[in-house]
């Protein structure tokens, strides 16, 4: 089980978040520009890192924040916590 | 007798009798005794049989490592696949062996051992392929079970989860984990200490100066430290990321009644000194009963008083087994050494003439002979001459491994190859993690000690803490393994003789080579195709014999060959243990309305609604069952009012000025215009264009709107909009609130329900002008404040009230009051759903099974044409365009009206074998067609209103007729009343 840094909250344990997966851009403001192909890769493409990847934690059970968690997904580190977007 | 219990020494009180029986054999121990050190002093040499041959089988470890002891207790506390090594002894225990018949000694299973060059290396993935492994499974799973499911009376461990943080984490209290737990504990620090054994010291023999009396001391200083935490009999099975550390503490002593508890550490800093494991030299039936590692014979002699027998030989490739040669010797029995090294240390030499002790060097012991026991062993020295030795125990020393599994279950520690201890030893694990004495290949008990000291002086710098300093400790040991010439195995000088480097599985070093040749060769696949270090021991004392067979069969080093990953659990866990107390649902708990008592009181038979919402089935009366119960409560509504107990209905307060687009991007339909005290249906798509829930939106007022979600959606939507304002839509104005147990909502329906309102003399107008379908109100009832809803999901005039949930129950008896002059009906979940079918409501769940878009289910009128994006737009048109083939919803009329049809059961094209066309979303008995109907989706299905198709269930095929997915109500007259 995960320790993790909630920018409100502090170290808490992985129970009291929920994982929403790789830190993917933000949802485009007009898909129709998009052509089909960028707006399936949105929709589906994922890095899937092995080393360090950003991912986003929702502190659920907590102060309700999203937030951005830089982890390695093969030691677990966990480097910082970013309260920017970063992309992955 | 050969093995038997000495006078004196060990850990046991000899005041203390314990009775026991093992295969009908009448038994006696002592407390402090294991089973096996009981069965060993009374002479009991065969405790099982082995899993795929049935060979006689014995005790080879004293503890963990023993690769199959495994036995069953018949009571007390009744359990299947219990390890002799580990298992304390109870008074009145009765035990069992494991698959024998009828019993271990005599076991007609043996047959087996006559085919057993017709049993190589993945035999059953070679033989029994046709026509399918499902037949042969029953027959193979009888005589290769490691015992029976125990029946009625099965043991129920009482357990309990707890947390428990610390600074300092020390595994093993041994030398090294005393020496970690002295300094961390004299510093300050919160140190937790755990060891799997009952008391302190670890492998400290006893043999010079006393150890023990310094073990005993330290523990003693530790257990009066407030900072310091003793966790004996437990044992820390698993490391997690982050430094928990999963621990099982058997028998707690603070808790009676207790049997297990698991515990969960977070430590800052761990150090795991889990100490060596020994390993074996196999040879040719180097598994008769009576052939053990040294450090085990040790073992029972130190800790239980027992000799395991009479004349001993000694087959060694390290010094260490030379304290166990003078050990048997000082107790009364006549030893051999046999070292495989042409050149042992001299001291060692010496030490064995003073004691009269025979050594023979430069031999291997090659063959063991005997059955229930070990009779007599054949040694060869370097020209090939053969020797044969009478003896009736063997203890067999071919180095020592330092216990790896915590630092593989990392993950981030590499195996490095120790050369002088012939080994692998970790290195680099996470930042935080440290090894200690044996556990890194630190064999001299002083120098364990002093090692732990060091570990723990690291550990404290990083925490900032001054570390004292520690004495070094008199643990004087003549006998250290420093240097180990390798051998993994003696091979046997006639084919077919069998060397077994896995007992746990059978697996012998001919099982290695034949895998090897058919290109396995890769160690992982190796361990999987001949379950080498897989069995119950998981190869602790054998794995490194493993590695070093296949670098010696293949020519490669062993570090080329590499060691395969440990994973947890360390040892054996009951899930039981890791459960907790999480049965019946008390750590992982039922929601409940306010209502519920008031359900069960009048008889409600109680289902989970999603979410762990418990709601009312049905109400059975007298002599009922559900389908009468459903019938009746669903007649009920449709013609006269019923009410239930909507309360687990996902709720959201919204609030903000961007609400309005929050809104029209959630759903597909228009809402920016939603007027204030008006309701409007919403379907919402996930981002790939597939249905995730449908529900009303209210808009309170015009600063407030309320969103209703599927009972089981709840989590998935909240999440889905916090992503949206949190990361996708960060700079809109607005808020979001799950308010969903704090209003309960009463729901009436039914052609009555607009009288029942009206009895109830609420203080606003419910008249069908100022509360029509899809409008709201809110006012009083009495004192109670109420949110009137104008929503059906039922195909009759409805009206959701929603009070505070303090209220409800307030509210529920009043309503039932006044609604009984109209003979109002509470409903359950089986009513509601042959409602919602009649009406061709759609459900989450049923229809919306996450395949399915707002067009499948004849949503399609819903679908803005004015707003240019929503979510799922985009992947809904493109999906649609490259597969117009979609299941549709439609309704279904069995032919036979009587003829329930399964819900999910498959339509095929005429009922033949072949693809789906489609399913059946949801079948029930209709009150108002007085008829069996179903909804579907079918491929093109809207096409085809009229035609037949054909559910293919389990030996029948139902002829169904394609009908409008709307049975009742279908101009929504009703609804709208």
């Amino acid at each position: 089980m995960l320790m993790l840094t909630c920018p409100w909250c502090g170290r808490r344990p992985e129970g009291e978040f929920v994982n929403l997966g790789e830190a993917t851009r933000p949802r485009p403001v007009d898909p129709a520009a998009l052509t089909d192909a960028e707006w399936t890769a949105y929709i589906c493409d994922r890095q899937n890192i092995r080393g360090r990847h950003n991912e986003r934690w929702w502190h659920v059970r907590g102060c309700n924040v999203v937030f951005v968690v830089a982890r390695d997904t093969v030691t677990h580190q966990v480097f910082d916590t970013a309260a920017d977007e970063a992309a992955p | 007798m050969t093995a038997s219990r000495l006078a004196e020494g060990g850990a046991i009180d000899r005041t203390k009798p314990i009775s026991f029986s093992f295969d009908g054999m009448s038994l006696s121990g002592f407390a402090g005794d294991t089973l096996a050190s009981a069965l060993l002093a009374n002479d009991v040499m065969v405790v099982g049989r082995s899993f795929k041959l049935h060979r006689p089988r014995g005790l080879f470890g004293a503890g963990y490592d023993d690769p199959g002891s495994m036995v069953e207790r018949l009571g007390p506390r009744p359990a299947t696949n219990q390890l002799a090594t580990t298992t304390t002894l109870d008074n009145h225990g009765v035990y069992r062996s494991v698959g024998t018949w009828p019993n271990a000694r005599r076991d007609l299973g043996a047959v087996a051992q006559l085919f057993s060059r017709f049993l190589p290396a993945g035999f059953y993935y070679k033989t029994f392929m046709w026509p399918t492994w499902h037949l042969f499974e029953p027959f193979i799973r009888g005589a290769a079970g490691l015992g029976r499911v125990p029946g009625a009376d099965v043991w129920e461990p009482v357990s309990e989860s707890r947390f428990g943080a610390c600074d300092v984490m020390v595994i093993g209290a041994g030398p090294a984990g005393l020496g970690a737990a002295l300094v961390a504990g004299r510093s300050g620090a919160s140190v937790i200490l755990v060891d799997d054994g009952s008391a302190p010291g670890g492998r400290l023999s006893g043999d010079g100066g006393d150890p023990q009396g310094w073990a005993e001391r330290s523990w003693q200083e530790l257990g009066a430290m407030p900072n310091v935490r003793l966790l004996p009999n437990s044992t820390a099975w698993g490391y997690h990321e982050h430094h928990l550390i999963t621990v099982l503490e058997r028998d707690p002593r603070d808790a009676a009644g207790l049997d297990l508890r698991n515990w969960k550490i977070r430590a800052a800093e761990v150090i795991v000194a889990a100490g060596a494991l020994e390993r074996p030299i196999p040879f040719a039936n180097h598994d008769r009963p009576g052939v053990m590692l040294a450090s085990a014979v040790r073992t029972w002699l130190g800790r239980f008083g027992v000799r395991a027998g009479q004349r001993a030989v000694v087959f060694a490739n390290n010094v260490s087994a030379y304290g166990t040669a003078l050990a048997l010797s000082r107790a009364g029995a006549g030893v051999t050494v046999v070292d495989a090294r042409a050149e042992p240390e001299v001291e060692a030499i010496s030490a064995l003439t003073a004691a009269n002790i025979g050594l023979i060097r430069g031999s291997h012991v090659c063959k063991a002979y005997g059955r229930g026991r070990v009779e007599a062993v054949d040694v060869i020295d370097g020209r090939g001459r053969v020797s044969r030795l009478t003896c009736d125990l063997v203890a067999v020393s071919g180095g020592w491994n330092p216990t790896f599994h915590m630092a593989s279950q990392t993950r981030e520690a590499r195996s490095v190859w120790h050369e002088d201890l012939a080994t692998f030893v970790a290195a680099h694990g996470p930042a935080g993690f440290r090894l200690a004495g044996a556990a890194r290949a630190e064999f001299d008990p002083a120098g364990c000690a002093m090692d732990g000291a060091r570990a723990a002086a690291d550990a404290l710098a990083v925490l900032g803490r001054k570390a004292p300093a520690l004495e070094q400790p008199a643990l004087l040991e003549p006998f250290v393994t420093r240097r180990v010439s390798p051998l993994w195995f003696v091979p046997p000088r006639k084919k077919g003789e069998k060397v077994f480097v896995d007992f746990s599985g059978d697996v012998t070093t001919d099982d290695v080579g034949l895998a090897l040749r058919e290109g396995f060769d890769s160690i992982e696949l190796l361990k999987r195709y001949t379950t080498a270090g897989m069995g119950v021991d998981q190869g602790k004392s054998g794995h490194v014999n493993i590695i070093g067979i296949v670098g010696a069969l293949t020519g490669a080093t062993t570090q080329t060959v590499g060691t395969t990953t440990f994973r947890p659990p360390f040892v054996p866990v009951e899930f039981g243990a890791i459960a907790g107390q999480r049965n019946k649902a008390r750590l992982y708990p039922w929601r409940h309305t306010p209502l519920t008592d008031w359900h069960i009181a009048r008889g409600a038979v109680m289902y989970e609604a999603g979410l762990r919402w418990q709601r009312p089935g049905y109400y059975p009366l007298p002599g009922e069952d559900w389908a009468k119960a459903a019938s009746r409560e669903a007649k009920a509504v449709r013609e006269t009012v019923g009410v239930y107990d909507g309360t687990p209905l996902g709720k959201f307060q919204l609030k903000g000025p961007d609400v309005p687009r929050l809104l029209d991007l959630l759903y597909i339909s228009d809402f920016a215009r939603l007027s204030p005290r008006r309701g409007k249906y919403g379907v919402m798509l996930s981002d790939d264009g597939l249905i995730m829930d449908d529900g009303v939106v209210f808009r309170l007022n015009e600063q407030q709107w309320l969103l209703h979600s599927s009972t089981g959606a709840a989590d998935r939507v909240h999440q889905h909009i916090e992503q949206i304002l949190q990361v996708h839509r960060p700079d809109w104005q607005l808020s979001l609130i799950p308010v969903t147990s704090q209003w309960a909502n009463a729901t009436l329906c039914g052609p009555m329900a607009r009288r029942v309102l009206e009895a109830l003399q609420p203080d606003f107008d419910v008249s069908r002008e100022a509360l029509p379908f899809m409008g709201m109100t809110e006012g009083l009832i009495g004192d109670i404040p109420v949110r009137v809803f104008r929503v059906s999901w039922t195909g009759e005039a409805s009206f959701e009230l929603n009070t505070p949930a303090r209220h409800a129950l307030a509210l529920w008896e009043r309503i039932m009051a006044a609604g009984q002059p109209f003979g109002i009906t509470p409903v359950g979940s089986e009513a509601n759903h042959i409602l919602r079918v009649e009406a061709g409501y759609i459900s989450t769940g049923h229809e919306v099974d996450g395949t399915s878009d707002a067009f499948d289910l004849g949503l399609g009128p819903l679908v803005s044409r004015t707003k240019p994006d929503f979510i799922g737009k985009r992947s809904m048109e493109l999906r649609r365009l490259a597969d117009p083939q979609r299941f549709e919803l439609i309704g279904l009329l069995p032919v036979d009206p009587a003829k329930p049809v399964p819900e999910g059961a498959p339509l095929t094209p005429n009922g033949d074998k072949a693809d789906q066309e489609g399913f059946v979303s949801a079948c029930v008995m209709s009150v108002a067609r007085g008829r069996v109907i179903a909804l579907g989706l079918l491929r093109h299905g809207r096409a085809r209103i009229g035609q037949t198709v054909h559910a293919r269930v389990r030996n029948e095929i139902i002829p169904m007729t394609v009908v409008p997915p709307v049975f009742h109500d279908a101009d929504r007259a009703r609804v709208k009343s």
